[in-house]
């Protein structure tokens, strides 16, 4: 009998260890499965069991449970308080269009048997079967843009790298995740880590690298060892090392830890802290598509982005293109955080509302209390107002309106923020993690916390605004990446769109 | 005189042959493709504001004031990271570019000091200046400008109030010097220039003076500038330190130095430096200088100030009165690799002219001789064969015998820039050098053979490349003798020079010996680089030969990347030897013999000039010893302390009626003296030195004589007081002089020069402009020629009463004999000469680290400090002679080049044994026997196995003996030495020159 407790950190964090080893020590020939979530967190720990007509799902499960569980006769689908039915036929999920998140929360994330039994290693086969040229063309057909917030399409960016001449070139995964609100990297790598070393694997053969790179955040342990393990299985199975699936291709990949700095995120930094430096921007040209890792051509793409190839090569280019809208095609990875009633992963194509994720998906606030601002795509996102609530959540639509999409994390804050506050923290965290080689960056976030604090405790108030907003243009217009360049982004959208708070005055509240 | 101001284009110029055509403000221009377009913008006298940028490093942008807008394009890229385009339109001034220029500025004048303590020398003030503000809104709470200042460096001051953060220092740190000691600590606001988390003076920093040269602002700063105040004029000249001859600018204030700042327009050091020539200059000014003339009849008398006059008349009639009691060759003269090729040329003019023999030899006998004998032997010419920035095209490296990082610091950081793009390096030295491994850098192999072995070493890889079939066969059957190379090729694969027989002697493993030849021969450009730990052995034109014969087999000659390079010791010892300071060589390297040459001279001079070669300074030792030279003008060289078997020499000196010094400070030499003549520093000479790339660089006087004479005023003095009339008005007519007499030169002049910056000889109607590269379609000596190098041990052998190997060497902070630098702040670095040794040699006596150890060779014992060390194997020890305290010549034998005489200064067995006490008197043992007698047999010996019995080798050995050998030497070699003792060819050849005299 298969009982399925995720073993992804968030449903960990909230117990389900324990509850995987209250089933274990109570329910006599229980096969426990450490799946990954399935993104509905509001309902982790969720217990799923394998019946005749599928998989049952629990939740939110805590060990005080179990007996109650046990007593309901949940092994074979019995009802309980916290029964949920069927898991297929959760509206929250099946309501979703899962592409890059297809197997996550679903498979065993170790078993190379259920990942191929779920569609896994289709793509690298077909990838395998024709060239780099036709590889490259499916991907840039299919229109994936790069997921890690820049949106830059990923086949020119392999393209470049196909073009280049070198007797070395890599493929560096970026899963340095740290936007606020963000975990999309964490829970794919921890549900279906196969799928992220298949896009890669597809990458290197794309491009002709022999060498991968993963650059894994220190704060993600779990992650960390799943794909470590998962790495060691795909070596031991022959499609890691000098013969892809017994091929002609050679691929190794590696993990590179990081050592807990946002900047690092920032794909030059990240090249720097790889070659084992301090993770500081680097100037661009070079591009590193052309001088990148070790000064060797190198694709640099972000974790949802590699884990939506094989999808692309196993599907076809069409079919991931139908999705979506405009330039922004496919599906996005939404990420619900904050002050929300039913946070988690929501994967839809581009285009839907912020209304239909925030509300829609997200349930409203935990508190009860009203919306008062989302922020959008990491701590340098927009805030915007529930007015903005219409945009559709897509690249253009997103910087039409004056944001970004970024990493897709959404953010939502009651009523009782202050955006003044929110601004002063968007320039405390880039004097707190600029990595202070640009003098924008360096001097201009401290001193834009300097003179937020002036607007706040109501010194000279239009003049330090005007201030504000002059270092503002300096940062966006004279940082050197999008640390400062988009710092401004989150204090200028709170003073535009919530110039209440920026008076002088004490708070309404 | 005014202030030299090099232009500053921003990032350094591409090296693309691609034109690209752009426009700039709307002004046209063609510029390399890759020039980034602040360099165009530059070229087109638009000069984009900028701070961290600086055309010596590769663009890094950070501070963001040189933005500009292209058309076409998004945003306000910034212009040192932007490269140029084909059709680009470029605005670097407009009302959006203004703004955000200012806006830059207020924020770093949010956390800048209001006024600076260097004044306009922080470019901070003066670009804020320059784009219209001088004041910043922030009320900016938070600032760095409590920070301390770091003073720990003796020469400059570290004050991070004034860093803006623009990493200059560090990347100067990392690209120019290759040292990586500085970085930035933190990140963001709280980002700044650290030393590595230490002061200065205890970190990494080797003080080169990148870093100060870099910052823009009063951060890294010349204490002197501090002190003395802003400079307000400049003289371009040259270092008198070693033979990589950096050039300077000198600026003045007033007429006191206030700094020497590296040139980035001379040619041998690209605007870098070391801490010798950027900040130890100051014993030029130093109280222990001697500036006026001093006589005594005896070296126990007191010294007696006089007026030149007297002084050379006192010289003069002591010189005279020997030679009428002694004859014309009893007095002789030692030329300087310290002074200028105008005073080497006037002092061997002197000798040949004045005093009529050919007693004139240098300071290079002891150094670089064997690259003279082995280079001409093979080549045609006795010099390196590269310029400097030929090392950044190698691929292979191969270092032999040589510490650049240490004695040629300003080369080993172009070195090392090349091995941080790729190049491969082969270390072959008994010491585990710092380019073994050092950040950046890891050498491919290190062949850590035996001190006295270079030539197993050489020979074995030598056979591995012909064994194995890795010859270049093209470049041999083209440049080369082919009998020479068919001889060599027969004896180089005999199973005596494979590595596996070599093995024993070298102790190098024979795999890794084949694995280093194999990387070497595969090598599309391989270079060599040497220094006296090839020379100064018994083997050590043996060596140089061999490595001839290594550059040669593999194809590697006449071109950039490749080459024979000899590193040279000091300032100007490749000038020394190119002006004529052998005995048996006028200037420009012909022999004395040859009467076509001799013609020039006595036409020039109106003399008749002796035929036969004079002596070399051991011979004039002996002959000194044995009564029979009497008088001797030594000029800028100690040989009392840097000359071998000290005791010897000081015999010698002390044997003498007549010894006159001219020098700036009373060395050990002069305690022997009885006329000294008080020498002008570099500072104060008008003149050139020539370094190691045979490159010829402009020395200028920066102050006037502090002795009130040129040097070469003084010697010419001294000659024309002798009886035979010299004098020159300036550097320049000597300089006309040797141009008129030495081809080499014949295109050289100081007007040319001033021109041209330098040249590099040969320079003249084939090569107007210099010879960057030699021996390009042809070598010197038409075709390319191989030498036998067979292997002989020395005779310094490790015994059971002297177990250990010593070697010596230097470091970087102190300079030979130390006469210099010992008068400077460096010793702040090295207080004393330390022995190194090996952990299990140090446990055998019972010795612990930092302790005092007698260090006794057969030949005398001295006292110094032990350090425990892996960098020198079981077996090897290791010291330096900077400081006469310590004598480590003391110990040192009077074995030499079986060539030239050069001292084997690298090879010493000794013994050494806990000492309960520090340096007292230093013990000078007597050697029984003939000393000059024992070194003949030897000698002969040797040369007699350099040559193939197949080939009479007889007239070959007696050619050389009449070519090199003082005529007492030969005669000696008839009448005294016992024929039992010679090897059967030395019999023969002996035969030979008596059929032939």
């Amino acid at each position: 009998m298969k009982i399925y407790v995720p073993g992804d950190s968030a449903a960990i964090s909230v117990g389900a260890d324990e509850v995987a080893q209250a089933i274990a020590a109570k329910v006599n020939g229980a096969t426990i499965i450490r799946n990954g979530s399935r993104g509905a967190l509001w309902l982790e720990p969720m217990v799923e069991i394998e019946t005749d007509k599928g998989r049952t799902a629990y939740g939110p499960v805590s060990v005080s449970d179990i007996d109650s569980l046990i007593a309901a006769d949940f092994m074979h689908g019995g009802a309980h308080p916290l029964s949920l039915g069927e898991s297929e036929k959760i509206e929250w999920l099946a309501s979703q269009d899962r592409v890059t998140f297809k197997r996550v929360g679903i498979i065993d994330p170790l078993s190379l048997a259920d990942y191929e039994a779920h569609g896994g290693l289709v793509g690298l086969r077909r990838a395998i079967s024709i060239n780099s040229a036709e590889i490259i063309e499916e991907v840039t057909q299919s229109g994936v843009r790069g997921r890690g917030g820049a949106g830059f399409p990923a086949g020119i960016k392999w393209k470049t790298v196909a073009g280049a001449v070198s007797d070395q070139k890599y493929i560096c995964c970026n899963a340095d995740e740290g936007d606020s609100g963000t975990f999309a990297d964490r829970m794919l790598i921890e549900g279906d880590p196969f799928t992220l070393i298949e896009g890669m694997t597809i990458a290197a053969i794309a491009v002709g690298a022999t060498q991968g790179i993963v650059y894994l955040r220190s704060e993600y342990p779990y992650a960390i060892k799943i794909l470590q393990k998962a790495i060691d299985i795909a070596h031991a199975f022959g499609w890691l090392g000098s013969s892809i699936l017994g091929s002609n291709f050679a691929f190794d990949l590696k993990i590179r830890v990081g050592a807990g700095s946002y900047v690092c995120g920032e794909e030059t930094a990240m090249l720097e802290s790889i070659e084992g430096k301090r993770g500081v921007v680097r100037a661009k040209p070079p591009l590193p598509a052309l001088e990148g890792l070790f000064g060797k051509p190198t694709v640099i793409n972000n974790v949802l982005t590699l884990s939506t190839i094989p999808a692309v090569m196993a599907d076809g280019a069409d079919a991931y293109k139908a999705r979506g809208v405009g330039r922004s095609l496919g599906t996005q990875v939404f990420q619900l955080a904050g002050n929300i009633k039913r946070g988690g992963i929501v994967e839809k194509p581009f285009g839907i509302s912020i209304e239909e994720v925030v509300n829609g998906y997200g349930g409203g606030t935990l508190t009860g209390e009203p919306i008062r601002a989302v922020q959008i795509g990491g701590p340098l996102g927009a805030y915007f107002g529930t007015d903005k609530f219409e945009t559709s959540l897509d690249y253009e639509s997103m910087l039409a309106a004056g944001g970004m999409l970024g990493h897709g994390g959404i953010v939502v804050f009651d009523d009782s923020v202050d955006l003044a506050q929110q601004a002063r923290f968007a320039m405390a965290f880039c004097a707190l993690e600029s990595c202070g080689k640009c003098t924008p960056c360096r001097l201009g976030s401290t001193r834009g916390v300097e003179t937020i604090d002036l607007i706040i405790q109501g010194v000279k108030v239009d003049e330090n605004k005007k201030l504000l907003l002059d270092l503002c243009e300096v940062m966006t217009d004279g940082s050197l990446c999008a640390m400062g360049g988009l710092t401004p982004m989150p204090v200028k959208s709170a003073m535009i769109n919530f110039p209440e708070d920026f008076t002088g005055e004490v708070s309404r509240r | 005189m005014t202030m030299i101001h090099e232009h500053d284009f921003g990032t350094p110029a591409s090296n693309k042959s691609e034109q690209v055509s752009l426009e700039i403000d709307g002004t046209s221009i063609t510029v390399p493709a890759d020039t980034s377009i602040m360099r165009a913008a530059s070229m087109a006298g638009i000069d984009i504001p900028k701070l961290c940028s600086t055309d010596r490093l590769k663009a890094f942008g950070s501070c963001r004031l040189c933005v500009i807008q292209v058309d076409g394009r998004n945003g306000t890229p910034s212009s040192c990271t932007t490269p140029v385009a084909d059709g680009m339109k470029v605005v670097t001034q407009s009302e959006k570019l203004d703004r955000l220029r200012k806006g830059v500025m207020e924020l770093y004048l949010s956390d800048h000091p209001a006024e600076c303590a260097t004044g306009d020398e922080c470019e901070v003030h003066g670009v804020a200046k320059k784009i219209g503000i001088t004041t910043s809104r922030y009320a900016a709470t938070t600032t760095h400008l409590d920070l301390a200042k770091d003073e720990s460096n003796p020469y400059f001051t570290f004050d991070s109030t004034e860093c803006i953060v623009c990493n200059r220092c560090v990347r100067a740190c990392d690209e120019v010097q290759g040292t990586f000691a500085l970085t930035i600590e933190n990140r963001g606001f709280e980002a700044r220039v650290s030393s590595s988390g230490t002061s200065f003076i205890e970190s990494e920093c080797v003080s080169c003076g990148a870093c100060v040269q870099a910052c823009p602002t009063g951060a890294l700063t010349e204490k002197t500038l501090l002190t003395i105040g802003a400079p307000t004029s400049s003289v371009i000249t040259t270092c008198a330190y070693c033979g990589v001859g950096c050039s300077f600018k000198a600026e003045m204030r007033g007429d006191k130095l206030v700094r020497m700042v590296p040139l980035k327009d001379g040619g041998a050091n690209e605007g870098h430096s070391c801490v010798k020539g950027r900040f130890a200059y100051g014993y030029a000014t130093h109280s222990d200088r001697i500036t006026k003339p001093m006589i005594r009849n005896a070296i126990t008398d007191p010294w007696k100030e006089v007026s030149w006059e007297e002084a050379i008349s006192f010289a003069a009639t002591g010189l005279k009165k020997i030679q009428a009691e002694s004859g014309r060759n009893a007095i002789g003269g030692i030329t300087s690799s310290r002074c200028t090729n105008e005073e080497v040329f006037v002092v061997q003019k002197m000798v040949r002219a004045a005093f009529a023999n050919n007693n004139v030899d240098t300071c290079a006998r002891v150094c670089h001789s064997p690259t003279g004998y082995g280079l001409g032997q093979a080549f045609g010419t006795s010099a390196g064969t590269q310029d400097f920035e030929s090392v950044e095209h190698s691929d292979v490296i191969m270092l032999i015998g040589a510490n650049p990082t240490s004695a040629h610091p300003v080369f080993a950081s172009r070195m090392k820039k090349a091995l941080r793009k790729g190049a491969q390096l082969i270390v072959v030295d008994p010491r585990v050098i710092a380019l073994v491994r050092t950040p950046g850098v890891v050498a491919a192999h290190h062949l850590q053979l035996m001190p006295g072995t270079n030539v197993a070493v050489i020979n074995a890889l030598a056979h591995v490349i012909v064994t194995e079939g890795l010859a270049k066969k093209d470049f041999i059957d083209t440049r080369c003798e082919e009998k020479s190379f068919k001889e060599w090729e027969a004896f180089i694969s005999l199973p005596e020079n494979s590595p596996e027989t070599l093995e024993a002697s070298s102790r190098v493993p024979a795999e890794e010996i084949r694995k280093a030849a194999r990387l070497f021969a595969s090598a599309p450009n391989g270079s060599i680089y040497y220094g006296l730990g090839v020379t100064e052995h018994s083997q050590g034109s043996t060596m140089v030969m061999g490595i001839a014969n290594l550059a040669m087999v593999t194809g590697n000659i006449g071109r950039k990347g490749v080459g024979v390079n000899p590193l040279r010791g000091q300032n100007n010892v490749q000038g020394s030897c190119d002006m004529g300071s052998f005995p048996h060589e006028l200037p420009g390297y012909r022999h004395i013999s040859n009467a076509d040459t001799r013609k020039i001279f006595d036409d020039k001079w109106g003399v008749t000039l002796d035929a036969e070669p004079g002596m070399r300074i051991p011979n004039m030792f002996d002959a000194a010893i044995a009564g029979d030279y009497r008088g001797l003008y030594v000029q800028g060289e100690d040989i009392a302390q840097s000359d071998p078997n000290t005791s010897h020499v000081h015999a010698a000196l002390r044997a003498m009626d007549m010894v006159i010094v001219q020098d700036l400070f009373l060395n050990e030499t002069a305690k022997f003296a009885h006329v000294f003549l008080p020498g002008t520093s570099f500072l104060e000479k008008d003149g050139t030195f020539t370094n190691a790339e045979r490159r010829i660089n402009r020395v200028r006087p920066v102050m006037k004589s502090a002795t009130g004479k040129s040097e070469y005023e003084v010697t010419c003095d001294l000659a024309t007081a002798m009886g035979y009339p010299m004098s020159y008005s300036s550097g320049a007519e000597i300089m006309d002089e040797i141009a008129a007499t030495t081809p080499t030169f014949a295109g050289v002049s100081f007007k040319k020069l001033d021109e041209v910056g330098s040249l590099q000889w040969p320079c003249n109607e084939a090569n107007p402009e210099g010879t960057p590269t030699m021996h390009l379609e042809t070598f010197m000596r038409g075709l390319g020629q191989f030498n036998r190098t067979p292997y002989v041990a020395t005779d310094e052998k490790a015994t059971r009463k002297f177990p250990l190997l010593l070697t010596t060497g230097r470091v970087l902070s102190q300079y030979n004999v130390g006469a210099q630098t010992r008068r400077t702040a460096n010793n702040i670095w090295h207080t004393e000469d330390i022995l190194d040794l090996h952990e299990s040699d140090a446990q055998l006596r019972g010795i612990a680290d930092g302790s005092w150890v007698k260090l006794s060779s057969r030949v005398g014992e001295t006292i110094m400090r032990a350090r425990i060390t892996d960098e020198v194997p079981a077996g090897v020890v290791y010291t330096t002679f900077h400081f006469p305290e310590s004598g480590a010549n003391v110990i040192t034998t009077d074995f030499s080049d079986w060539a030239t005489n050069c001292p084997e200064y690298k090879v010493t067995a000794v013994e050494i044994s806990p000492s309960a006490q520090g340096p007292g008197a230093m013990i000078e043992t007597h050697i029984d026997g003939d000393v000059q007698l024992a070194s003949i047999i030897r000698m002969i010996n040797q040369i007699a196995a350099n040559f193939p019995v197949s080939d009479a080798p007889e007239v070959k050995v007696a050619h050389h003996i009449v070519q090199f050998w003082t005529p007492v030497m030969i005669e000696r070699l008839h009448k005294d030495v016992d024929k039992s003792l010679l090897s059967p060819i030395a019999v023969k050849a002996l035969e030979v020159m008596l059929v032939t005299q």
